[in-house]
């Protein structure tokens, strides 16, 4: 990193709210992004007056693809009151509400406006899994779609590739699953809030109510190497190595740094933000990393002055259970080949010295595209301000998380460090 | 020799007629798989067309089972799995292909590291010609 950026001024978060996320047959995105922006004006501890919003940036990925319906910067303008103020959509795959988030900070700091929304929304239930696999497919390289990778295919090639070089295997990912589905009881807004253990005792029940013998998993690793729990979707990830498809709306208020007190004694201090391109598997350094994610981090941390160490607890895209282990090393929480020891090692639980996904993850807490990375920083924000009930991390003095998003394959990753004074 | 853009159409074409074709920069040398028109370490843009010989060793691969749309129609499902990986090739750079050969519904069978060569498979439900890359095991 030659530069050490800086915004022009502060900016900080004094709202959040996000949708419940799941499938849901009966509420569009529309509904969603109401449920997301009614929590986030009710959790501005001062209130609000939404005619002060200058702008909105929204991230949406492909709701084009998912439900036909494209251009959604101004529907949510208007379904929230703030036409004819200007909205803008973001595109960075599953990274668009990152984008938005950045966005609109660069809109704040550049002293153009004062008050900005940002947030995201993504309608993805209501097709079938194969043009869901299709539809997030658009964001691969061409090269790679063309010949048949899905998004677990890419995922599956570099978790081939990581085990490898580093001596892996599939029961190492197995404690990324297991570790993101204890978080997700804890968290209501979670697409599964259940731990593997739960899935698995009432999977045996439904087994043994048919008739059928008993599959007699002696634990929750057992239960995920039986391909009738746990079928292949793109080997080596399984089901419980993929994120659900789901359906989900989050948004966020920002504002100039200085009034930031008008709304809240509690406001989050934007110190770090980063943002990496990367250029897909065949044209990558090497496959067990990713460029994008490395380049967005120096990009953060360059501009916070904090290192990795400083970070006291991180939302880390696992679209895949490979994500989160290849992630957390290129954030510089563990030096490369040593991230699935130290998940082994049980280092990002909850309880560890370094909690990762508390929200239950992509995984479990669902993964609505669009709406991901914002949402992620609605998790941030809970733990900061210690509203995070029982999954609050039980760190003293919790002052500085971050969230980090991917798009496509590599395409597009982000790295936002929030700061609690 | 080759007169074609440096462009993915011409990698395309060049697949249909079982070539493997990548591009080399003039001023720096550097080669690049797909061709590039532009050179990303140099940023010349004085390309030449290099024909690979088809061969390199397996470097990541998936057994995919749930497929999209485009692959069911060939016939490819949760019973049928097909594999996608990626091949790096004896004169360096890595193509993304299909892979043959080998079973996909036994993937501890498949090893990284095993040496293949291309085999262009030719789509027949297309009206226009369309080759995918694949590779099988030398």
């Amino acid at each position: 990193m030659k530069k050490r950026r800086k915004l022009g001024r502060g900016v900080a978060v004094v709202g959040a709210g996000m949708s419940k996320f799941g499938m849901f047959r009966d509420k569009d995105s529309k509904d969603l992004f109401a449920e997301a922006f009614g929590e986030m004006l009710a959790s501005v501890d001062k209130g609000v007056d939404p005619e002060d919003i200058d702008a909105l940036y929204l991230g949406n990925f492909s709701n084009d693809f998912f439900i036909h319906q494209s251009h959604w910067g101004p529907l949510i303008s208007d379904l929230t009151g703030l036409a004819p103020k200007p909205a803008t959509r973001t595109e960075g795959a599953c990274a668009s509400s990152a984008l938005a988030f950045r966005e609109g900070v660069f809109a704040i700091a550049s002293g153009f406006y004062d008050m900005v929304l940002v947030g995201g929304v993504e309608e993805m239930s209501k097709r079938t899994t194969e043009e869901v696999a299709e539809g997030l497919a658009l964001a691969t390289v061409p090269y790679e779609g063309r010949v048949g990778f899905t998004f677990p295919g890419v995922f599956g090639a570099v978790a081939t590739a990581y085990f490898q070089k580093y001596g892996a295997s599939r029961e190492h990912l197995m404690n990324v699953t297991i570790k993101s589905h204890n978080n997700a009881p804890l968290n209501p807004k979670a697409q599964f809030p259940m731990t593997i253990r739960d899935i698995m005792n009432s999977k045996k029940a439904s087994l043994l109510k048919k008739g059928q013998p008993d599959p007699e998993w002696k634990d929750e690793k057992d239960f995920l190497r039986d391909p009738r729990a746990n079928p292949v979707v793109a080997w080596p990830m399984h089901l419980f190595d993929c994120c659900p498809i789901s359906d989900g709306a989050s948004c966020m208020l920002l504002v100039a740094e200085d009034m930031a007190k008008s709304f809240t004694d509690d406001p989050l201090y934007v110190v770090g933000i980063g943002q990496g391109s990367g250029r897909g598997l065949h044209a990558s350094a090497d496959m067990t990393y990713f460029e994008a994610t490395r380049y967005a981090a120096q990009e953060a941390y360059g501009m916070s002055g904090l290192e990795p160490k400083d970070i006291q607890f991180s939302e880390v895209h696992d679209c895949f259970s490979i994500a989160e282990v290849v992630h957390v090393e290129d954030l510089g929480f563990f030096k490369s080949g040593e991230g699935y020891k130290a998940i082994a090692e049980g280092a990002t639980r909850l309880d560890g010295p370094k909690p990762i996904n508390t929200s239950g993850g992509l995984k479990c807490k669902g993964h609505p595209v669009g709406a991901t990375g914002v949402s992620q920083l609605f998790e941030v924000w809970t733990q900061l301000r210690g509203k995070a009930g029982k999954r609050q991390v039980p760190i003293k003095d919790l002052r500085i998380g971050a969230a980090h998003n991917l798009g496509g394959t590599g395409g597009t990753c982000t790295f936002t460090i929030l700061e609690r004074r | 020799m080759e007169e074609r853009p440096f462009s993915d159409i011409s990698y395309d074409q060049f697949l249909n007629e079982e070539k493997l074709m990548g591009s080399r920069c003039k001023k720096c040398g550097s080669q690049f798989i797909p061709p590039r028109s532009i050179c990303v370490q140099c940023f010349s843009t004085d390309m030449e067309w290099v024909q690979m010989n088809g061969e390199g060793k397996l470097a990541a691969f998936t057994c995919i089972t749930v497929a999209p749309p485009f692959m069911v129609a060939q016939g490819y499902d949760r019973k049928h799995p097909y594999i996608s990986g990626v091949v790096e090739l004896d004169e360096g750079g890595r193509v993304d292909a299909r892979i043959e050969g080998v079973d996909a519904k036994n993937p501890e069978s498949i090893k990284l590291g095993m040496r293949m060569k291309a085999k262009f498979l030719h789509r027949k439900d297309t009206d226009i010609p369309e080759t995918y890359l694949a590779f099988e095991p030398l």
